[in-house]
């Protein structure tokens, strides 16, 4: 369990970054926190000839605040939003959701973009930022361009960039203060992944119901409407949880129900 | 002493902070992987990718050469690893260095390739090409059992190791029971993951004409015997070191085909070379374990008293017979101990160690007991249900009493002495059950259920001669011996056999010579984990060290301590009747002398003695055996509360007591943390650890992102109350406690969770209670069906 051997580069500036990846002809591979990666490259899952560290590059790891938005650099940590040294563009939800990530070591290192980009189904960012309609931004040969996260991820472990692209940002919109969330994921064990996760964002201001259902096989469940089942009521529980295993999400009964199960108790979270 | 006291001093029964935690505290141990040598050659091995199959062809490019070997390399010269047992009927296997013809498991294994570092060898692995025909796999023992089931070892007829039969006492006493209940209960395939994996480093010393084998072992003198045999070497040309060991469990008991390769390679390249296991060689191809299959049925009557258990057993042992436990241990252990702690009138029941595509079962902490507590345990509470009574009152019904010790029980076990009914009374009390069931009938406010579970077991330890003679392993452990030093500065050296790697007996054995010299434990050492500088020794298993190679330093010490009298009543110029031992030093009317004092005179100034001392002086190799050799008794019952989501089937341990007899307890700190441990390794089997294999034999759990341990959140505190009745068979009355934390987790905890169920109808009764299993048994219940165990 050994990396094949790789060359490593640290680039400076984005610009530096792109320009190892598109001569690397495909054989690059970005790393950020390397929890991930880390793991692949000594399972030899992934064996790039060279891996492009961007942890150097200052600007990914800072946070800039426009009109009604906040854009998160790609190397912002989970510790970093856990530990409130970000501001928090949904009301302390993303405080939440980060301090929940596996464990503190790995938030240590384990960077926003570095979840994203990886896409398991079952990680916490991919479910709650796609939640928070959060817009990834790309930097690439021909520039930067933007894509929202819940088209951004194609597959399981597999996300819409080209050899040369790699995330810079993540942009969060500001949410009113009236927002409301509602977040619950059940993990066989405290900071392993989870088995079933859902994500609740209603924001009366913003015109905002939406639901999100993760740690499916594949790409996150977006319900882009669920006011039918707010205020909550029993009746609506019932509804809600009957809708929900009616999707089928594993095809399997007992699943099913944990996908239910986790997205009412999601849902008993928002507060009227 | 009355509970809470402490006791003063260093010596027998002091919670005395361990030696070694210096070292291990502060990231100061000296493992295998910590070793550097100039010109070190790291081995990695291609491993079978298949569970059954004949190997066509092995081949690796031309650059390889001199870096790649196969069986066509070794097989000539090292033999396989054969561990008979001489139990009739008993079919062996020959387990090859390197797979010989056919695949017997995935991660088997095949070749092996040499670098200048592991990566490199890995890269060397995958350019080998294993060309390897596929064979139907036996995934499962009972696919294996079937009549038409391929052989995994051809020259036998059929996949049984071995099948053993017994049946005890009056079988129509169970005719007519009120009360019969019938389970089949299974405990899943699963790891041992020691922190530490296993390791070897073997070079060749030209010097002493001795193969030097550092390992990660729990039996140094043992894997030097099984080096040698295979390698064709004499014993004397064989030198092992085990240096710190990060945990064993049973995993390092046992020789290992890897440790053959690495000291084949050193051997006949006279060169040093090193093989760390890393953790999915680990998960995949080693330490696996556990894997029982009980259809067992109990009966009583009507006020729960028990008539008898028929039981059906079978042991998924996989593919090769490990070497020196054998791959019958397990079972006939079952045989003997599955009627617990228990009194019963009959009782029957046929074993069967079943050979499949999986790699080799290993003895693991609590070896047979925890599948036998978990199956036996879930059926006193089968028929405290059936019978309408309270769980822990069947088992007050049952139990052996303290005024029938020692008492002989079904199988012929002697139990040796303690109060069983005792341990489940204090456990009662402890959880508090009645307040329980008062909290259980209100219901929690979270829509949580719950239950609590007892589980009580007794535990043979440090089992010696006649017991495993009538197993019939190639190891049958004997006397133990131990060597005490008196330094010339008047420090002492203890040399041990046995290997200490988290039992802390660095400090437990310098309790034990301090016990007898009264010398300071910090001017003791503890040398073990060396054939060249120890005694011999069958190693650290089977909870056998402290009592073992315990009672052996205070025979060391004994002795010595009659000498130093001899020598410091002469010191003292009084007659050896005159003086006495006390606080460390040789008291006589006119003054006394101190360990250094009678060191200098043997070592520095042996004139001053009398022409007639005896010449044997300060060191001493003493043997012991206990009384009876055939075993201590330690019991213990555990209780559990726990809550069950039912929407989720998660499980939390709300309360987790553990009341226990050790016996004499040397250090009850170090047994504390035993018993912590254990229960840690005990709630990884109940709740979590598992390692599912396909249909075709494929491993499911190869990292840990799959195989899930129970981490800091998952181990409640352990809430431990002592009993300490000494053995009247041992020096100082010790029993074998190593092993007991992990032995009654899985049933404490899943009775625990099927008392929750119960409004439910369900049940559980499958290692590890996973969400899955769990929600599966409700739904099962709320179809009025019993569970299927899958
Ligand atoms: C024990 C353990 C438990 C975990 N538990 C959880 C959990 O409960 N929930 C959870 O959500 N996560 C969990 N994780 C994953 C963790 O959050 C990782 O930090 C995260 O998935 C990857 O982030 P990273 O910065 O370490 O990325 P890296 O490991 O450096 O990279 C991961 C992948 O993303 C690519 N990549 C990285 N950054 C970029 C970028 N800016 N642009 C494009 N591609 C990029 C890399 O090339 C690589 O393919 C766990 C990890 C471990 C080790």
């Amino acid at each position: 369990m050994k990396p094949s051997a790789y060359r490593y580069a640290r680039p400076s500036s984005v610009a530096e970054a792109v320009r190892l990846l598109a001569d690397s002809d495909g054989g690059g591979k970005v790393m950020a926190g390397g929890q991930s990666l880390g793991p692949m490259l000594n399972l030899r899952l992934a064996q790039p000839e060279l891996v492009v560290d961007i942890t150097g590059i200052g600007e990914l790891a800072s946070v800039r605040e426009d009109k009604d938005g906040i854009v998160y650099g790609a190397c912002v940590t989970h510790a970093a939003v856990e530990d409130n040294r970000v501001p928090d563009a949904a009301n302390g939800f993303l405080a939440r959701v980060a301090a929940g990530i596996a464990y503190r070591a790995v938030r240590n290192r384990g960077t926003m973009g570095g979840s994203l980009a990886h896409a398991d189904p079952s990680a916490d960012w991919m479910t709650t930022l796609t939640a928070v309609d959060a817009e990834m931004l790309i930097a690439g040969a021909t520039g930067e361009r933007r894509v929202a996260l819940a088209e951004f991820m194609t597959a399981p472990f597999s996300v819409a960039l080209d050899e040369a692209e790699f995330i810079v940002g993540i942009r969060i919109r500001r949410h009113s203060p009236a927002a409301r969330f509602g977040y619950f994921k059940f993990c066989r064990k405290r900071g392993e992944f989870a088995e079933a996760m859902a994500a609740i964002v209603v924001d009366p201001a913003a015109g905002v119901s939406r639901a999100v259902i993760g740690a499916t096989d594949s790409r996150p469940i977006v319900l882009p409407d669920i006011s039918a089942y707010l205020p909550l009521s029993p009746e609506r529980l019932e509804a809600a949880k009957a809708m929900v295993e009616g999707l089928g999400i594993a095809g399997e009964p007992i699943k099913d129900a944990m996908h239910a199960n986790a997205f009412a108790r999601a849902l008993q979270q928002v507060k009227p | 002493m009355a509970a809470g006291e402490q006791k003063a001093g260093k010596g027998i029964g002091v919670r005395l902070p361990r030696k070694e935690d210096e070292r291990f505290m502060r990231g100061r141990g000296s493992y295998v992987g910590d070793i550097k040598m100039p010109g070190l050659t790291d081995v990695a091995f291609l491993r079978s990718p298949l569970a059954h199959g004949r190997i066509v062809s092995v081949t690796a490019p031309d650059e390889l050469a001199g870096r790649f070997f196969t069986a066509a390399d070794i097989a000539a010269s090292v033999k396989p690893i054969r561990a008979v047992s001489g139990l009739p009927g008993f079919k062996p296997s020959s387990q090859p260095a390197l797979a010989d013809g056919k695949v017997r498991f995935t991660g088997e294994l095949v070749a092996m390739c040499l670098g200048r570092t592991r990566a490199e060898a890995e890269d060397a692995v995958a350019q080998v090409v294993a060309e390897i025909e596929p064979l139907p796999p036996l995934a499962d023992f009972a696919v294996a059992e079937q009549p038409d089931a391929i052989c995994v070892h051809e020259e036998w007829s059929d996949n049984i190791y071995l099948e053993t039969r017994i049946e005890k006492g009056d079988r129509s006493r169970i005719d007519g029971a009120a009360i019969e209940v019938e389970r089949e209960i299974r405990l899943s395939r699963q790891c041992m993951v020691p922190l530490e994996g296993k390791g070897t480093i073997a070079w060749w010393d030209t010097r002493l004409d001795q193969l030097v084998v550092y390992t990660s072992t729990q039996l140094p003198h043992m894997m030097r015997t099984g080096l040698a045999e295979c390698l064709g070497l004499e014993e004397r040309q064989v030198h092992v070191v085990a240096p710190d060991v990060g945990g064993g469990f049973g995993f390092k008991c046992v020789l290992q085909p890897e440790e053959l390769c690495v000291a084949w390679l050193a051997l006949t390249r006279k060169k040093p070379f090193r093989w760390i296991e890393d953790r999915r060689e680990h998960l995949v191809a080693a330490a696996n374990t556990r894997e029982h299959h009980y259809r067992i049925k109990a009966f009583a009557d009507a006020e729960g008293r028990l008539l008898g258990i028929e039981a059906d057993v079978a042991v998924d042992v996989g593919a090769y017979s490990v070497w020196p436990f054998s791959a019958c241990l397990e079972s006939a252990q079952i045989a003997s101990i599955l009627p617990g702690p228990y009194q019963m009138p009959f009782y029957a029941c046929r074993t069967r160690s079943v050979a499949t595509n999986k790699p080799p079962f290993m003895p693991y902490r609590g070896v047979a007991r925890t599948g036998v507590c978990f199956a036996l345990e879930l059926m006193i509470d089968a028929i405290a249900r059936q019978a309408g009574l309270e769980p822990a009152d069947v088992r007050l019904k049952n139990l052996v009493l303290p005024e029938q010790m020692p008492f002989t029980n079904i199988t012929g076990k002697l139990f040796d002495s303690g109060d069983y009914p005792e341990s489940v009374r204090r456990a009662v009390e402890t959880i508090d059950l009645a307040s329980f069931r008062a909290r259980q009938r209100e219901g929690s406010d979270d829509g949580r259920l719950l239950g609590i579970g007892f589980a009580t077991y007794c535990e043979q330890a440090a089992h010696g001669t006649t017991v495993y003679a009538a197993w019939g392993i190639p190891m049958v452990p004997g006397f133990e011996q131990a060597t005490a030093r008196v330094t010339p500065d008047g420090g002492l050296e203890l040399r041990i056999g046995v290997h200490s790697h988290g039992q802390g007996m660095e400090t437990s054995m310098a309790q034990v010579a301090n016990q007898v010299l009264g010398i300071d434990t910090d001017r003791i050492n503890v040398v073990h984990g060396d054939t060249a500088l120890t005694p011999y020794s069958t190693g650290t298993w089977g909870s056998r060290s402290m009592v073992m190679a315990g009672g052996a330093v205070s025979r060391a010490c004994e002795i010595i301590r009659e000498r130093a009298l001899a020598i410091g009543a002469h010191l003292l110029q009084t007659g050896k009747d005159e003086v006495e031992l006390v606080g460390g030093r040789i008291q006589g009317q006119g003054g006394s002398v101190g360990f250094a004092d009678i060191a200098q005179a043997w070592y520095k100034s042996p004139e001053t003695l009398p022409a007639d001392v005896a010449p044997e002086g300060l060191e001493v190799t003493a043997g012991y055996k206990p009384m009876v050799d055939s075993g201590t008794f330690s019991y213990a019952t555990h209780a559990a509360v726990v809550a069950v989501d039912p929407d989720f089937g998660s499980v939390e341990i709300l309360d987790y007591v553990v009341v226990e007899d050790g016996g004499t307890l040397v250090n009850p700190l170090i047994v504390d943390g035993q018993i912590i441990g254990g229960v840690a390794q005990g709630i990884g089997t109940a709740l979590y650890e598992e390692s599912p294999y396909s249909a075709d034999g494929q491993p499911l759990a190869s990292t840990f992102v799959d195989y899930i341990i129970p981490g800091p959140c998952e181990v409640p505190d352990i809430r431990i109350v002592h009993m300490e009745t000494p053995s009247p068979f041992t020096a100082h009355g010790i029993k074998g406690v190593g092993e007991g934390g992990a032995i009654a987790p899985p049933a404490a905890i899943a009775n625990a969770v099927n008392d929750a169920l119960r409004p439910l109808g369900a049940e559980v009764a499958m290692t590890p209670v996973t969400p899955h299993r769990l929600l599966a048994a409700i739904a099962a219940g709320r179809n009025g069906r019993q569970p299927v165990q899958s």
